[in-house]
Parts: C-alpha cells; structure tokens; sequence
C-alpha cells in the first residue's frame, strides 16, 4: 500500500563528475574544522568533554545503572538476608556469597540470616540491574558510580564492606522486618 | 690504491653524507610524525572534535607536577607516543606467512619511500663559507638532470611491498588487498606519467633544482605573477599546466593508497587489506612507508607546479624592499638559504593538509569505479593534454 517510489535525483553533470560535489564536500569539512578549531583555540569546544575535569555526574538520570550495592535499613540493619537469588540470577557470574546465621541474641534474630561474605567481582560485572529485579528484599541497588578503576584484580572486588560504603543507607523502603512495616 | 683515494672529493662525500642522514632521518622522518598529529588532529577537528590534546613530555614519569607541553599545544607528543607502543608491541608472526617475503615486504614499502626523495630539492644552496666550505652547497642531494625519472622508477617498486605483503601473509584478505593496490598503481602510475610531459615539455629541463630556480625567477607553474611568467605564452600555457596538476594530484592520491582510492586497505571491505597480518613495528613501517611516499609526492607536486622552495614573488619582493628574497647561483646569503628550506617544508606541509582534508571529506571509490576513472578518464585526459600542450607550444614556444 504505503510504497513511496524514491525518484534518483537528478544529477546535472558537474554533479555526475565530482566536480562541484567535491567542492560541496570540501566546504562542509572545512567549515567544521574551522568552527572546531576556532572552539579549541578559545579554550570552550562545545561538543566535546575534556572528561576527568569536566563531569556530566548532576545530569545522570535516577534510573542510571552504575556499580551495583548493598543498603542498610532506618535501623542501620543490612537488608540482605542472603537468600542468593542475586548470585543465581548474575549474568556473568559476578555475584559471591557467604550466607551467615544471626545469632538468636541478636534484635534481629528473626530475620535469621546475612551475608558473611558479599563480593562483587566489578570485572565481570556488566551492570545490567538484573541482582537489583530480582532481590526479595530490596537489599542491593545499582548506584550512580561509573569510575569503577583498580590497579590489580583484587583490588577490583568489592567486598561486603567496601558495597555498604558505596550503598550507604536508604530510607522509605518496604519494611517487612519490622512493626513500622 | 693511493690514486683512487686521491680521486675521491673528501668534501663533496661529506656534504653528501650530511645531506642524506639531515634530509631523509632530520626532515622526512620527523615529518611522518608531524604528518600522523596532524592527521589525528585535523581529522578530529573537521569532525567537531578534539583529538589528541594530552601528551606532552611526560614529566609526571619523574615526579613532577605536570607534564610539559611544547608551546602550550597539546598532544604534539602523540606521535613519539604511538611509535614507543608499536616497537613494545607485541610482534607476532601468522604461522602460516612466507617468512622471508613476510618479513622483506615492510622493508620495501619503506626503503623506496625514502630513495625517491634524493633527487628532491629542499632549498636552493646554502652559503657554509662559514665552516670553511668553498663552494655553496647545494640543498638536494643528488643533483641529476633526470631526477623525476628516477623518482617514478623508485616509488614503482614501492608497490613490490604491498604485493609481497598481501602474497606472503597467506590470507585472503591480504591478498585481495595487494592484488587491489598492484592494479591500482600500474594504471595509475601510466597518467602519473603522462601528466608531468606537459611539464617537462615546457621546462625544456629535466632537473628539479633548475626547474625550481626557474620558477623562483618567473612565476610558479600554476601561479605566473611575476617575471617572465606575465607573458601571454605563459598563461596559454596555464591551461594545460593547471590540468597537468589536477592529474598528477589526482593520480598521486591514488599512487599513495590514500583515501578515496585506499582500496589496497579499505577497512570495511577487507579488515586493514595487505597489512592485516602485521602487527607491531613491521605493521608500523608500512604505516611510515605510506606516509613518507605522501611526503615526497607531496614534495615533488611542490617542486613542480608550486615552485619548490622559492619564496611566491621573490624578485619583486627583492626590487621592492632592497633585501634579497630570490636565489641567486653562488651568492645567496646562509639565512635565505635556511628561509627557503622552511619555505620548502612549509608548502609541502600545506599539501600534506590538502591530502588530509580530501581524505576526510570524499567517501571511498568502488574498486570498478577506480579502475574505469582510472583508464577511462584519466589516462585519456593525460595524454590528450600532451598533445595540447604541444599544440600550444607551437605558437608560444616559452624558451
Ligand atoms: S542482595 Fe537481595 S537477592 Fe541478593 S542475596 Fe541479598 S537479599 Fe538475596
Ligand atoms: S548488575 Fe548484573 S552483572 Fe552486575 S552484579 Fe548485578 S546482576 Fe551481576
């Protein structure tokens, strides 16, 4: 139905024989190096970010997907009560866990368990949010850190220590551990 | 024994010798550097970006503060950047590669790059009496009277190394490309060629230095302005002339390999085409051998339409303001000398940006395309333009 027959344009023979579309060409180029240039050499080039100095990190939307961390609750309690759905579900494998037993002294016995051991190997993490979906208990949360660097490694690892420090703390979630719920 | 050492002319060895090692390893190869910097950056600019802009001596390494960029330009050490990472690259040969060809092949992309640029005059003489140096010594370091055959008959074997490459790597992709390049530059060295006769025909002259000194006294080929160059015979004969450029230009871009005519690499037909199986610093010199033949293309372009290394109005330059700006044989001062030799650098630098600018803006030709441009047209506008010019030169015969 919707068939729309493009016509070739008819090209005049200057045109057949790169003769003035060479010239075309040649300024459309050299009107851009010129505005550049002219940009660079006043120290302002519009479209490019000299990037370690100048950062882009007020624009990153609320849903960006950058390293992925554990959170704490009001009460200062690790939400994640290592369930491994996160570990099973990583696409690369980058999840490890230690599951750990609360002891029954504990206020928060009866959510009975949290991780021991929590690492995410940032080298094969490929943020794509999926530990984020499929968390229970909303414990694990992809942050807007990108400049994930490490000289070796280990060093590359985030253990369970080094996720709550990115995570931090987060407030008005659901609370299903507790009387405020 | 003793007699054929009394023969040999000590000083002229010696200039000789300074000659090659400042012109070839001081100018041409330090120009291939500059050559890849302005590549980068031009390239980026006409793309609305910056390019290279952060290496500079990299004082850091020795606990300083900053590194240091020269001039407050930025980026001027990529270059130097790039050449430490390909000689610390890993150099790894395919197993199934012809070894002596695989390794011959980078040697003989370079070496004829750098002959052809021999017979280039870089400067008109410069005046050593200074040092002790008798005689003014000539800025070319060999002087012939045949210099552009010689050239031509060099940079053709430029294309042994492509061939080889692409034979030996045993991969097709290699071998379309060099199969590719030996065609392109067989047809195209044939209006290479024929597009200089004119020149020559006009010139009379087959010796770049006297063609250039000719020039530097008369008006440049394509640019008559001054001197003799005002007579009616000389703008006749700017027709022809001016065709002889496009072609030679035209021809000379495809002579390189450069884009719209680097069919020979053309990434997205076939992967880097002759050199997909180097790596390293045999991949590096063919990278050096490519752009060093753009060098001296662009040098003897230069040398023959667009006066060399003379200054653009030198004489009347001289008769206005009382200074010297022309080359005269045996008494130009060592300061003008050394002004024509970055007169020389300085316009072959700007046809280098030319190149640059075409390479970025033309999109890639198809290989039949090239081949029927090539024989179709390119070959008859050559030769046709001979006979013009022979025509013309009946009724306007320049000497
Ligand atoms: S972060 Fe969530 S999904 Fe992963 S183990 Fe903890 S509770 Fe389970
Ligand atoms: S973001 Fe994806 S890859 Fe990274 S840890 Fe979570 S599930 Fe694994």
């Amino acid at each position: 139905m919707a068939i729309i027959t493009v016509q070739r344009p008819k090209l005049a023979w200057h045109e057949k024989a790169f003769i003035s579309t060479l010239f075309k060409g040649l300024k459309i180029t050299l009107s851009h190096a010129l505005r550049t240039f002219l940009q660079i050499a006043g120290k302002k080039p519009k479209v490019t970010m000299e990037y370690p100095e100048q950062k882009w990190d007020d624009q990153l939307p609320d849903y960006y997907r950058g390293a992925p961390a554990l959170v704490t609750d009001e009460h200062e309690r690790e939400r994640c009560v290592s369930c491994q759905l996160c570990e099973f579900i990583c696409p690369p494998k980058a999840i490890t866990i230690t599951p750990g037993e609360i002891p029954s002294d504990d206020p928060w016995a009866k959510v009975e368990k949290r991780p021991k051991e929590f690492e995410i190997d940032m080298i094969r993490c490929i943020y794509c949010g999926m530990c984020e979906e499929v968390c229970p208990e909303q414990a694990i949360f992809l942050r807007k850190d990108y400049a994930i660097t490490g000289l070796s490694r280990k060093e590359m690892v985030h253990d369970k220590k080094r996720l709550y420090e990115i995570g931090g703390q987060r407030v008005g979630l659901v609370n299903k551990w507790n009387e405020l719920k | 024994m003793a007699a054929i050492f009394a023969n040999i002319d000590l000083a002229f060895l010696i200039t000789a010798l300074v000659k090659i090692v400042g012109f070839t390893f001081m100018m041409i190869l330090p120009l291939v550097t500059v050559c890849v910097y302005l590549e980068r950056r031009f390239s980026a600019v006409i793309q609305d970006r910056v390019g290279p802009n952060r290496v500079g001596i990299p004082l850091t390494l020795f606990g300083f503060k900053k590194d240091l960029q020269i001039l407050g330009i930025g980026g001027l050490f990529q270059a130097a950047a790039d050449g430490v990472k390909f000689i610390l690259k890993e150099d790894f040969t395919p197993r199934s590669v012809n070894t002596f060809y695989y390794w011959l092949a980078p040697c003989l992309t370079v070496v004829p790059a750098l002959l052809t640029c021999a017979v280039l005059p870089f400067g008109s003489e410069l005046d050593l009496s200074l040092f002790g140096v008798v005689q003014p010594v000539k800025a070319v370091i060999a002087d012939l009277s045949v210099g552009p055959l010689y050239t031509f008959a060099i940079a053709s074997l430029g294309v042994y190394g492509i061939v080889l490459a692409g034979w030996s790597s045993n991969s097709k992709y290699p071998f379309l490309g060099g199969v590719r390049s030996s065609a392109q530059m067989i047809s195209y060295e044939i209006s290479l060629g024929l597009s200089i006769i004119p020149v020559f025909m006009v010139f009379g002259e087959m010796n770049l230095s006297k063609i250039t000194s000719f020039q530097d006294l008369n008006g440049w080929l394509i640019l008559p302005l001054w001197g003799e160059g005002l007579s009616v015979g000389r703008w006749v004969l700017w027709i022809p002339m001016m065709f002889s450029f496009i072609i030679f230009t035209v021809a000379m871009f495809a002579e390189t390999n450069r884009l719209p005519f680097d069919l020979a690499e053309c990434e997205t037909e076939l992967v880097g085409g002759y050199h997909t199986e180097y790596s390293s610093m045999k991949f590096a010199l063919f990278f050096m051998g490519e752009y060093a033949a753009m060098i001296i293309g662009s040098g003897m372009a230069v040398t023959l339409f667009l006066g060399g290394w003379s200054i653009p109005f030198g004489p009347v330059l001289t008769s206005l303001t009382g200074f010297q700006f022309h080359h005269v044989a045996g008494s130009t001062p060592l300061l003008l000398g050394l002004v024509h030799i970055g007169v020389f650098l300085a316009k072959v630098l700007c046809f280098i940006m030319f190149f640059i600018l075409i390479r970025w803006s033309l999109p890639r030709f198809r290989f039949d395309q090239l081949m029927k441009f090539g024989w179709l047209f390119m070959f008859e506008a050559a030769l046709l333009n001979v006979l013009l010019t022979a025509v013309l030169m009946i009724w306007f015969p320049l000497k």
